[in-house]
């Protein structure tokens, strides 16, 4: 008993001194909301890792304005309402700083009204269909302005004008297809067919038949989740044998490693970021990522991006002073230039819509599903959010808008 | 004319296609349901354990032939193991079958993604392609329509032409008398539950080629089969397989003339007509037909 009660003592004299330090320098608490496990795990395990290495050389580093960064880590499982569930939690319980959440465009925007609801900060790190004008979120996802304006016209000119879209059938996959569907008018091309896959859904055949009988001159295939990655060695093996492109693939769920050559050949992604990207800091990433986590299957271009985003935040914090309080930090981007060198190359976050600039790989799969880069794009802004209307800097409308639901002017 | 032959061959091979997807990813569950009133929530799961057995041996050199039979019989072991650990001691409570087979369904995913990581290496379909007026075809496909057509018929052979068949039929139709004459009833639901968790790795062996494989694959055979089984009843041969046939022709026909997401609709509105209809599925239907 009086061993058990000194015990207890020495215990609470320990905690007593651990909270000391802790009050002295108390962490800047970031919550990681990431599937780790569920259909979409593969392509977003690497997100809660490249958030781990940042946290790990920031804090081997001196920390951000001298305090620790700590993570609060929590599976999402792919569920939206665990986002939901878990985005309440770190807002409320854990009173975190900032949250970086959310892989696909569903679970966005299931987390989202919860985010402004608290007047929290979240940053996704993730490509998606574009248009989220909202002062809680920076998103250094790459948008259709930087993958579709560049992808598009380089399939038409270099294959023909007949486009087939089959894409995931949710907000990401239909507004997606709207702007291929309206950059092939503009390029004077023709849609020869659009199809809407469910999510979950794995088998293809009646698919691959529908377009050769629409008979296009390239596939764009937004296709979302590991379900639907079946897709292609589907249509590799029935020889459907058209070029592919894409916004998502590759970069994202690595299928060119996943599956066996050729299913994949023929495929071309825009991405702002993948581990083949040949420059000596992409190479070093890629090194020093592996010896933190030597079994990664594959650096995607959204693991970068969290990595990156880790980065920016800290700039952000100690350019405010230490702050970490929303609108100071919202004043320090309005600067207009908080800018990293990240492995894909500089990147900087643009006042209008906290979107990113970006380089744009153009990612060519081969025969043996060996990468290439036909073409690059440096410095591509996300320009269309600030050209439509959006300025976070003035107002804040916290709305997600595409190319037929644009901002209403203000005059 | 004859492109009308062509249009002809493409609407049946891909009813046939859907066809042997629904056979072959409902007739475990449906022996497992319509032998022993247990529904089976890790069906899903022995799929996945066949799938990835089968591409396991198939990457360290097996024929694919043979890792597929591999596939099942591990399936099968694992299912009779589960049999006697978890599901015996249930038999008279099939409501709590549910929620253990649901909790083995979950500690398999989640197991499999921690063990082995988010994803595994396909192996790629054999055999290649062939041309039939405009459309290229997945020669493998055939080969799955012509699994499913085997599966069926060496099902019904066991079933009414072996000793096991007809023991197997005894304990399920009147579990005490059999019992009494000197049937092992616990070793015949034992093969039975096996038998099942086997077809559902063959499943999963026969598909692994032609799909990602990741711990959650599984849930893609998963709503097929239920739908499957639940118009089907609980026969085997006079529910799965013509359920399967009429859910094929339905899936492929709205696929072709409106894409996958009316396929899907038109799927499931079939099922709540069917059930509406015949409350006891197609095979009670027509066992009351035939009495």
């Amino acid at each position: 008993m009086i061993k058990g009660t000194k015990r207890a003592v020495s215990a609470l004299g320990s905690l007593l001194l651990f909270s000391g330090v802790a009050i002295a320098q108390e962490p800047i608490k970031l919550g990681v909301l990431e599937d780790q496990s569920g259909d979409f795990a593969a392509a977003t395990i690497g997100k809660v890792h490249g958030i781990q290495i940042a946290a790990e050389e920031i804090n081997a580093a001196g920390g951000i304005a001298g305090r620790p960064l700590e993570l609060v880590i929590y599976d999402t499982q792919s569920d939206n309402t665990r986002y939901q569930e878990f985005m309440r939690r770190v807002l409320q319980r854990d009173k975190v700083d900032a949250v970086f959440a959310g892989f696909s465009s569903a679970s966005r925007e299931a987390y989202r009204p919860i985010v402004n609801q608290f007047d929290g900060l979240a940053f996704y790190n993730n490509q998606y269909e574009g248009g989220v004008c909202d002062a809680n979120m920076i998103v250094t996802g790459a948008v259709p302005e930087q993958q579709f304006s560049t992808l598009i016209p380089y399939m038409m000119e270099t294959f023909g004008k007949k486009v087939y879209t089959i894409a995931a059938d949710y907000n990401f996959g239909q507004i997606s297809a709207e702007w291929v569907r309206n950059i092939v008018k503009e390029n004077g091309g023709e849609m020869v067919g659009e199809e809407f896959i469910p999510l979950g859904v794995s088998q293809f055949s009646q698919t691959i038949q529908n377009i050769q009988a629409a008979k296009p001159d390239f596939v764009v295939t937004l296709l979302v989740g590991t379900a639907q990655a079946s897709y292609y060695e589907q249509a590799g093996s029935a020889n459907l044998g058209l070029p592919m492109a894409s916004s998502v693939n590759v970069g994202q769920g690595y299928e060119h490693k996943r599956f066996k050559p050729p299913s994949l050949a023929n495929m071309f992604v825009t991405t702002n970021y993948i581990e083949e990207v040949d420059t000596p800091e992409s190479k070093a990433f890629v090194e020093k990522w592996h010896k933190s986590f030597p079994n990664e299957p594959y650096v995607n271009q959204e693991a970068a991006n969290s990595y990156t985003a880790v980065y920016l935040y800290k700039q952000m914090i100690e350019r405010a002073g230490g702050s970490t309080n929303k609108d100071d930090l919202r004043k320090v981007i309005a600067e207009g230039d908080v800018c990293f060198d990240a492995p894909e190359g500089k990147v900087c976050l643009d006042p209008k819509s906290q979107h990113m600039s970006h380089t744009i790989y153009l990612a060519k799969v081969g025969e043996d599903h060996s990468i290439s880069f036909p073409k690059v794009w440096n410095d591509i802004k996300p320009y269309w959010l600030g050209d439509a209307g959006c300025d976070l800097t003035q107002h804040d409308p916290s709305e997600q808008y595409t190319p037929s639901n644009p901002p209403k002017k203000t005059n | 004319m004859i492109n009308f032959l062509y249009d002809l061959f493409s609407f049946v091979y891909q009813a046939g296609d859907a066809f042997a997807f629904l056979v072959l990813s409902a007739c475990g569950l449906a022996v497992i349901f319509g032998m022993m009133g247990v529904i089976n929530l890790a069906h899903g799961e022995f799929i996945l354990c066949g799938a990835y057995v089968c591409s396991w041996c198939t990457r360290s050199g097996m024929p694919l032939p043979l890792s597929i039979l591999v596939a099942a019989v591990v399936a099968g072991a694992v299912g009779m193991l589960i049999e006697r650990v978890i599901i015996r001691p249930l038999y008279d409570r099939p409501l709590d079958t549910i929620v253990a087979t649901w909790g083995v369904s979950m500690i398999a995913t989640q197991g499999t993604l921690i063990l082995l990581g988010s994803t595994m290496p396909g192996t790629g379909t054999p055999f290649g392609s062939f041309m039939v007026g405009p459309y290229s075809y997945s020669i493998y496909r055939l080969v799955l329509m012509a699994a499913a057509a085997a599966t069926l018929a060496i099902l019904w052979l066991a079933f009414t032409k072996t000793h096991f068949g007809i023991l197997a039929r005894a304990t399920i139709q009147v579990p005490h008398m059999a019992k009494a004459l000197g049937v092992n009833t616990s070793v015949v639901y034992s093969l039975t539950f096996g038998l099942g968790a086997a077809l559902a790795g063959l499943a999963g062996g026969l598909y692994a080629p032609t799909m990602t494989l990741v711990p959650t694959m599984g849930s893609a055979f998963v709503v097929e089969a239920f739908v499957t089984v639940v118009i089907g009843g609980a026969d085997v041969f006079l529910g799965t397989a013509p359920a399967a046939a009429i859910l094929g022709i339905v899936k492929a026909g709205l696929t072709s003339w409106q894409g996958q997401l009316a396929g899907q609709i038109g799927m499931l509105i079939a099922v709540i007509i069917v059930i509406r209809i015949l409350p006891r599925g197609i095979s009670g239907w027509i066992l009351r037909e035939r009495a």
